[in-house]
């Protein structure tokens, strides 16, 4: 369908910016709030840009609050989410390129477990983690986040489409099993992992349940969840509460902005139509 | 070489993610029906032999429970009101951003994307602030055009609808996508076509797009109504389910019989009605599309 004149065209235009400016008051908001001080923060009426801008809030994040060992743990479970993307490329090239016994029945597995809501595996995963000590350690928070059955889906229908010749001909230069792997396969693939090394970055950095679950010491605790706790201590302080809340929307945007293009293939690629 | 042989390297490739899978998420399914039936809680953590078989004790407590029948009626209400609004309005978007080519669309692209991936705790804490009845922003511009101010989060209903409006707010932006790249694989010709006919414009959204985009439709509503029934992180960092429990849903239930009250075969009990609702929800769904 197509838009027969200039003044469709421009009601259309209207609508969608209008749209787009209440998408993003929330985070207009925040970032103007964030830069704020105390009293001006909470004023009536409210004023739109700071007054008075200041760093204030952002360096208590730092100097008072354990921001700094949050965002190391945070950056911790990013780093070992891509080697669990690494394991998952690895699932999916051998489902997709070997055959093997009850290969039907392992992928079967995999693909069952994509249809478990959260909320069923959140307690026995728990008690399971309990029984091997893991509770209340970085493995712990780590280990069950590591694999993605729908990764694992994605890279394998990928895998499907690379030719066995092609594998076969490394194999009679006497190329190892991994040499092709990791030489061949990979820089095939890249198209489709750089989608997945976006998305699982921003899933590991926002991930907050989980380590709010294992996690019972501060030293462990993720940025979402150490700003869950901010929230909590400090109700009415809303400059410092935007800062925190800015200090982790922000990265993931600006990465997701320099990033987008490639996502938004990936989805017109997966072909759902 | 040796046909018999047992070849290892396929399973140097599966294995550690299929272990890994097992593990934590295939074995779990299994325990988790396992204590169901149990009265697995905190002193069974520590010593096995506390843990008593209750058969189906937890599921016929749990039908008697009036939190728990409340948190699976506020569920409900979420689901009737979240899945037509967040379908529909990812919809609209798509439909409008599909009728530019250029710089318009994908920077609008981008901006009705950018509130799904961020950060639940973050933006809780600043929608919290949005909502606050004395110092938000919403309640201020509300009293611009003199309407008084609004129990956003205080009231039961009203803090169900807030949740919504928020939910909604965060999700639109993978199902625009899925919308868009269904509409714009929609054969041109078949609008010409109907330019012929002298079809208008409702005609033609009706007759030609809606039905060329009943997959990408359908998809969605599956996965909204999936994620709806779970909902769960909004009322937790929110209102923890309150105010008077009239914002639980079936998930924090879970969460808080687990984790904040230690009652881990009740909760397990719970996630098993959940995930059976899940299931007959989405084999309903299936079966309307069939008879489509």
């Amino acid at each position: 369908m197509e838009l027969k004149n200039k003044f469709e065209r421009a009601v259309v235009l209207f609508i969608l910016f209008a749209g787009g400016l209440l998408v993003s008051l929330p985070f207009i908001w925040m970032i103007l709030s964030s830069f704020k001080n105390d009293r001006e923060v909470l004023s009536i009426p409210p004023t739109l840009f700071p007054e008075n801008p200041t760093f204030q809030h952002y360096i208590e994040l730092f100097q008072n609050l354990n921001f700094g060992v949050y965002l190391i743990n945070t950056l911790i479970i990013v780093l070992f989410s891509m080697f669990g993307l690494l394991l998952n490329t690895m699932a999916g090239y051998g489902f997709g390129k070997f055959n093997f016994r009850f290969k039907e029945g392992w992928f079967m597995i995999v693909l069952i477990t994509m249809m478990i809501p959260g909320q069923v595996t959140m307690i026995p995963t728990y008690l399971i983690l309990n029984e091997m000590g893991l509770t209340n350690t970085m493995a712990g928070i780590i280990l069950p986040g590591l694999i993605a059955a729908f990764n694992i889906f994605l890279i394998r229908q990928f895998m499907v489409t690379v030719p066995d010749d092609l594998i076969e001909a490394a194999r009679l230069d006497g190329a190892g099993e991994f040499y092709i792997f990791f030489k061949l396969i990979i820089p095939l693939a890249k198209p489709i992992l750089a989608v997945q090394v976006i998305l699982t970055f921003i899933a590991s950095w926002n991930s907050f349940l989980w380590p709010l679950i294992v996690a019972n010491d501060e030293s462990l605790y993720t940025l979402s969840v150490g700003l869950a706790l901010l929230q909590d201590e400090n109700v009415t302080n809303y400059g410092l509460q935007m800062a925190g809340s800015a200090f982790m929307v922000v990265p993931i945007v600006v990465i997701f902005m320099i990033f987008q293009k490639y996502i938004v293939e990936g989805f017109n690629v997966s072909g759902i139509k | 070489m040796n046909k018999s042989k047992f070849n290892i390297t396929p399973f140097l490739f599966i294995g550690p993610a299929v272990l890994l899978l097992f593990v934590f998420s295939f074995a779990p399914i299994l325990v988790s029906l396992g204590i169901s039936f149990t009265d697995m809680n905190l002193s069974g953590l520590a010593n096995w032999s506390q843990i008593n078989f209750v058969g189906l004790d937890n599921f016929i407590q749990l039908f008697q429970d009036e939190k728990f029948l409340q948190a699976m009626g506020n569920t409900f209400f979420y689901v009737i009101i979240g899945v037509p609004l967040a379908v529909a309005s990812s919809l609209l978007i798509a439909v409008l951003l599909n009728f530019f080519n250029n710089w318009v669309s994908s920077t609008f692209r981008v901006v009705y994307y950018v509130p799904s991936i961020t950060n639940i705790v973050a933006i809780a804490v600043v929608w919290s602030f949005l909502y606050n009845q004395e110092y938000g922003l919403f309640n201020y511009l509300l009293s611009l055009i003199n309407i008084d101010s609004v129990p956003w989060l205080e009231e039961p209903v009203v803090a169900r609808l807030s949740l919504i409006l928020l939910a909604v707010w965060k999700s639109n932006g993978v199902s625009m996508l899925i919308f868009l790249a269904a509409l714009q694989s929609i054969p041109k010709i078949y609008y010409e076509a109907a330019d012929i006919d002298g079809a208008n414009r409702w005609h033609k959204f009706f007759k030609i797009t809606l039905p060329s985009m009943s997959f990408a439709t359908f998809f969605v509503t599956v996965t909204t109504l999936i994620g709806w029934l779970q909902f769960f992180e909004e009322p937790f960092v929110m209102t923890n389910g309150g105010p008077l429990n009239g914002t639980n849903s079936m998930a924090l239930f879970i969460y808080q019989e687990g984790f904040q009250y230690s009652q881990f075969g009740y909760g397990a009990a719970a996630s098993f009605v959940l995930f059976a609702i899940v299931i007959v929800a989405t084999l309903v769904q299936f079966k309307l599309r069939k008879t489509d």
